[in-house]
């Protein structure tokens, strides 16, 4: 399984995405925003950070960079594409997922472990997991609120495409408590939590987070 | 060349935080009186002439605004 990791201009979760990857058995190849090139990957991760500074919006200058054209066009033929954090903002301002992300309710940053319940376990991300299993992972951002119009909302709610819901206070005022949604097909999966930064005990507060990099495994043998 | 000035706002129905801690803070400074803020954004472009309206109204519902979340207006002013 070779597992591409896009780097932007303030990418900064790039190297633990790179880990989570080997942890499942992966190899982690570099993606770098300026190429027209995905080196013949099987999946994409856009990791989180401050990809050109969340100049203008966040994700909205990255979605134009010349690597996203291919992962757009990936995706769209069913590609396994992640988007953690800012990754997430990207895959929206690329309509590759409907919505958008806004500054937090309170305005403060969240940094904090999180509790999340999976609530869809068919994607080429979650099949690893129990159908609304609880788990802990980290959630860093200032721009995590979830927003979209009702119709969307409905949308999301009645195809069963919302992956992950926030369980206890909703952490930065997302509508309907999402903290994860997929596209039609599922194979494309945006989070604000980092599944990344919790994959071994050791360095984080569980390893609920490496089921995801697994999950894409089995997608990706099966394929 | 020419000025177009776009304005970008959030849409009514998407909760302002960054507005609403504006209005909380004036009555704290001793302004009262203003019952709410929204706050957006103001964008001057310098422009050749042969760029059309069709291409301004396409560069803000592109990139300068994302309409899921935001309106938009663009106007041509006097430079």
């Amino acid at each position: 399984m070779r597992v591409g990791v896009i780097t932007f201009p303030g990418t900064l979760d790039d190297v633990d995405a790179q880990r989570a990857v080997r942890h499942a058995d992966g190899e982690a190849v570099p993606l770098w925003h300026g190429d027209h090139d995905l080196k013949g990957v099987d999946a994409v991760i856009v990791p989180g950070g401050f990809s050109y500074g969340d100049y203008l919006r966040c994700g909205a200058i990255a979605r134009f960079a010349p690597v996203m054209q291919e992962v757009v066009e990936a995706a769209n033929k069913g590609m396994p594409v992640l988007g953690i954090c800012n990754g997430f903002q990207i895959l929206a301002e690329a309509h590759l997922l409907p919505g958008a992300l806004t500054r937090n309710e309170k305005l403060h940053f969240v940094c904090r472990d999180q509790w999340l319940r999976v609530e869809n376990n068919t994607t080429a991300w979650t099949t690893r997991y129990d159908r609304n299993a609880e788990i802990l992972i980290p959630l860093k951002s200032g721009e995590g609120s979830y927003q979209a119009d009702e119709d969307t909302l409905k949308e999301l709610e009645d195809e069963h495409r919302i992956v992950f819901r926030y369980v206890g206070d909703n952490p930065n005022g997302s509508r309907n408590d999402i903290a994860g949604i997929t596209n039609a097909r599922g194979n494309v999966v945006g989070l604000m939590p980092h599944p990344e930064h919790a994959i071994d005990a050791l360095t984080g507060p569980t390893d609920d987070g490496l089921g995801m990099f697994l999950s894409l495994l089995d997608t990706v043998v099966k394929a | 060349m020419a000025r177009v000035v776009v304005d970008v706002m959030p849409k009514p129905e998407i909760l302002d935080p960054q507005g609403q801690a504006v209005a909380n803070a004036l009555p704290r400074l001793g302004f009262d009186g203003v019952t709410a803020v929204r706050q957006g954004k103001h964008f001057e472009l310098e422009v050749a002439d042969d760029v059309d309206d069709a291409t301004l109204a396409k560069i803000a519902e592109t990139f300068l605004a994302n309409p899921v979340i935001e309106d938009w207006t663009v106007r041509r002013v006097e430079a």
